[in-house]
């Protein structure tokens, strides 16, 4: 189990002081300037070293991210922290912001200069108002501090700017929070160029999650052996899990990666409701990911080695534990709404077939369908994942092939007892 | 996609208020210069404000006029973000109730009944009185306090479905209900209270500075070798122990063609892991024996790495029959005097004493008691009180630098 002092995010749920004052007895701002005065490469250095791969659910390594960043290039550089956390399951970046915010503006301050960006964005998703006040105090305390702005403290000239969107879920695609930034529609952009070369503006950026940043403050101060050390080779360090559903007490909680599920459910929250026996099946990283069956659930760890390995994955460490009183067709049909709705509507086999996948669930739930149409609803899945400009094809397509991969009897069960009822008896 | 469209009643015209168009013009020069469509959200975001809750036709040209932006641009904004409210809301309240899985799992779709029922059967449409309106939206990102309701700028968490008709009555009524958890729980810690974050050392201040000791010891540098003798607090779980013995790690030899930077230091840690097993004598070990197993070992390479651990002088009982009160000391609890006088510490001079080598000695006397002493500053601390001087607060008082 991970000790306290191992955690890094110390008033996660704000249970403790939120201002710099209490951020500063934390430890947080603590050593800054030392750190930027070791120079832009030693911070790169050290969170490869330390093996931080991103916390927004593709897990690329956050250093090596950073590293791809021009050296010397006439356009300003700008760094942009993806706050548009939507993923269902996901509620962990809120807690940063309204608890742990300097974390994030300290991390933000390092990672900038690292990449020698003078302006960062920090992109929040429209929903999250307070935890935008949250973020915006905390920025205008460093401010008053002097350490951020102009000719600061740290020797680096620094700005953040929060700014918001409106309610779309594709905004946290990388590439579709550039164009929302820059005022347009959020639709990603096709890749390459990256944004490393041609990002926000036509500048070089780079986009990183809260969570990546926020940690970075304290890597620093202990060193990347320490974090390193932690959690499974190449699944390093700590990270915040939410479990949500049918759990005896759904939490946020920071625990190592590698950590296994059931130790992680059993601890934090109080096991599942009813007891191991009672699980159907767990979405281990928010709705994107394909579902695992309770067997599973119960030797895995929650690393992006061991999940992928399920053909599942970490994603955002979001935990979606569903017993067995879930209809589970009728779960991931609410899945696929969520993706039919939020398609930004670009590309067809996305813009249709979210649509066309939610509606045959939609029969399937009620048990109106062929059983031979579960393979059609396989095939389409495949058609759309891969073929689409960013992910979202891909993670509308992942829940349905779970459920069909997993659950396949209970949809042909669904459809029998349909068709009994409804068969017409032939006369004589 | 969603299907948006413009209601067919609009207002005649919209301007900013004085204050908001104040705000905008700040807003705007947030962005670079030529930049500034990047305002476009917040500014509309504000019109909706200002119109009570809906964004009218007007105001979307209104705020592309401001921002020199072609009028459709600003329409495909106002139509692609599903926050942007097309038609009037209720006046008093809008419902914004989550429908997907997390919440929908936790009993959403009761809530909705109750939206349903006492507003309108039909989202986006008010009520008679055009107070109340509600909607399904796709997750609010407060999962794990589902289900949960969204209004204005608050959340309402940990739903049931008589507690959100009682915060409909707040509404109507023109309170304003408490937001947040309505069971009473902090943020989304466990209902029965947090199962982490409960070693008060995190809080005292005295985490500040302890980093600065990993670059004296190293001379500023952060060689390979000063890497290994900072030992790591927390050691590779039983998985990687496992996955190291078979093979089938990253961090065994011969399977790393071309080593990942974490799998270097992972490889780096493998000597660790294979010390942590002879200790544990190769059997597989629960999470509670690992733990102290770990803090064992971390405790040894202390010692090591500080020269031989030597005892300090100890006495029998204190002198002249009193002990001196060692909680003065800051980081020394009641109960830790307690286990000091159990050794044979009574006296503040004693432990003014100490070499390196006893408080290496001492350390290894107490479990978790690793670089307290010297981070603490227990001997400087217990110099200054065997001189005479008091503390001003019972808990001791922080030594400066």
């Amino acid at each position: 189990m991970l000790h306290d002092r191992d955690r890094i995010f110390r008033n996660i749920y704000g249970f403790h002081d939120v201002s710099l004052k209490g951020a500063e007895s934390r430890g947080v701002w603590d050593g800054t300037k030392f750190f930027i005065d070791k120079g832009h490469d030693y911070i790169i250095d050290e969170v490869k070293k330390s093996g931080l791969r991103g916390r927004g659910g593709a897990g690329f390594p956050t250093g090596l991210k950073w590293s791809f960043m021009p050296k010397a290039d006439a356009r300003p550089s700008y760094l942009v922290i993806n706050a548009d956390e939507s993923e269902p399951g996901s509620c962990k970046d809120r807690e940063i912001l309204r608890h742990d915010a300097h974390l994030l503006v300290e991390g933000a301050l390092l990672a900038s200069f690292a990449m020698r960006a003078h302006t960062s964005y920090v992109y929040v998703r429209g929903e999250y108002i307070r935890e935008r006040e949250a973020l915006q105090r905390a920025i205008d305390e460093a401010y008053a501090a002097k350490f951020i702005g102009k000719d600061n403290i740290h020797g680096w000239d620094f700005d953040i700017v929060v700014h918001h969107g409106a309610g779309a879920y594709i905004c946290g695609e990388e590439t579709a929070m550039l164009e929302s930034l820059e005022g347009k529609k959020g639709q990603p952009r096709l890749k390459p160029p990256f944004p490393a070369n041609v990002g926000l503006y036509g500048a070089p950026t780079t986009i990183n999650n809260v969570e990546s940043i926020a940690v970075v403050g304290e890597i620093l101060r202990r060193g990347s052996t320490w974090f390193a050390a932690l959690g499974k080779p190449n699944n390093t360090g700590t990270k915040l899990f939410q479990i949500s559903g049918h759990v005896e007490r759904p939490c946020v909680v920071e625990e190592e990666m590698g950590i296994p599920l059931k130790e992680l459910i059993d601890r934090h929250c109080g096991g599942i409701r009813g007891g191991w026996n009672n699980l159907l099946a767990v979405i281990p990283g928010g709705s994107s990911v394909r579902c695992i069956t309770a067997e599973q659930a119960e030797a895995v760890t929650m690393d992006f080695d061991a999940l992928s390995k399920l053909g599942s994955g970490l994603g955002t460490a979001a935990v979606i534990v569903m017993d067995k009183s879930t209809d589970i067709i009728a779960a991931i049909r609410r899945i696929a709404y969520f993706y039919k709705h939020e398609s930004c509507g670009q590309c067809t086999p996305c813009r249709e077939g979210t649509g066309w996948m939610w509606r045959v669930l939609e029969r399937m739930e009620r048990g109106e369908a062929e059983k031979r149409e579960i393979d059609l609803l396989f095939d389409v899945t495949k058609e759309i994942e891969g073929h689409t400009i960013c992910a979202l094809g891909d993670a509308a397509a992942w829940p349905v092939q779970g459920l069909i991969k997993n659950f396949r009897p209970v949809i042909e069960q669904r459809i029998d007892e349909y068709q009994a009822k409804h068969t017409r008896v032939a006369a004589e | 996609m969603a299907v948006r469209r413009l209601n067919p009643e609009q207002p005649a015209q919209f301007a900013f208020t004085a204050e908001n168009l104040a705000w905008a013009k700040e807003t705007i020069a947030k962005y670079p210069e030529g930049k500034q469509a990047s305002a476009v959200i917040p500014l509309l975001w504000r019109a909706q404000e200002q119109a009570e809750g809906w964004l009218p036709e007007p105001a979307i040209r209104y705020v592309c006029d401001m921002l020199g932006m072609a009028h459709i641009r600003g329409l495909e904004i106002a139509t692609f973000y599903t926050m942007f409210q097309l038609s009037p809301v209720g006046s008093k309240a809008h419902i914004q109730v989550c429908g997907t899985t997390p919440c929908m799992l936790r009993g959403s779709r009761e809530l909705i009944e109750v939206c349903k029922k006492r507003i309108n059967e039909h989202a986006h449409e008010t009520n008679a009185d055009g107070t109340l309106s509600w909607e399904e939206v796709e997750c609010i990102g407060v999962c794990a306090n589902a289900p949960v309701v969204q209004v204005g700028k608050d959340t309402f968490e940990d739903l049931t479905p008589e507690q959100l008709n009682k915060i409909l009555d707040g509404f109507l009524a023109g309170r304003q209900p408490k937001p947040g958890s309505q069971i009473g729980r902090v943020a989304s810690s466990p209902v029965t209270g947090p199962t982490s974050l409960t070693d008060p050392t995190l809080y005292d201040g005295s985490t500040i500075g302890a980093w600065k000791k990993r670059f004296e010891e190293t001379g500023g540098g952060l060689d390979d070798k000063a890497a290994e003798t900072t030992p790591p607090s927390a050691l590779a779980s039983p998985a990687h122990k496992e996955e190291v013995a078979t093979g089938t790690s990253p961090s065994s030899p011969g399977k790393t063609p071309a080593p990942h930077p974490a799998a270097l230091t992972a490889m780096a840690n493998a000597g660790l892991v294979k010390e942590l097993e002879a200790r544990g004598g190769g059997k597989p070990l629960s999470a509670g024996e690992l733990d102290k197993i770990k803090s064992d070992m971390i405790r040894d390479k202390a010692i090591a790495a500080t020269g031989a651990a030597s005892q300090p002088e100890l006495l029998k009982a204190p002198r002249g029959g009193t002990a001196d009160d060692l909680s003065l000391i800051r980081g020394i609890t009641d109960k830790t005097a307690g286990k000091l006088r159990e050794i044979g510490i009574f006296h503040f001079d004693q432990i003014a004493g100490w070499t390196p080598g006893n408080v290496a000695w001492f350390e290894s006397q107490l479990d978790g008691f690793k670089g307290r002493v010297t981070r603490d500053k227990w001997i400087e601390q217990a110099q200054k009180l065997a001189s005479g001087w008091r503390p001003e607060s019972k808990a001791g008082e922080r030594p400066k630098g």
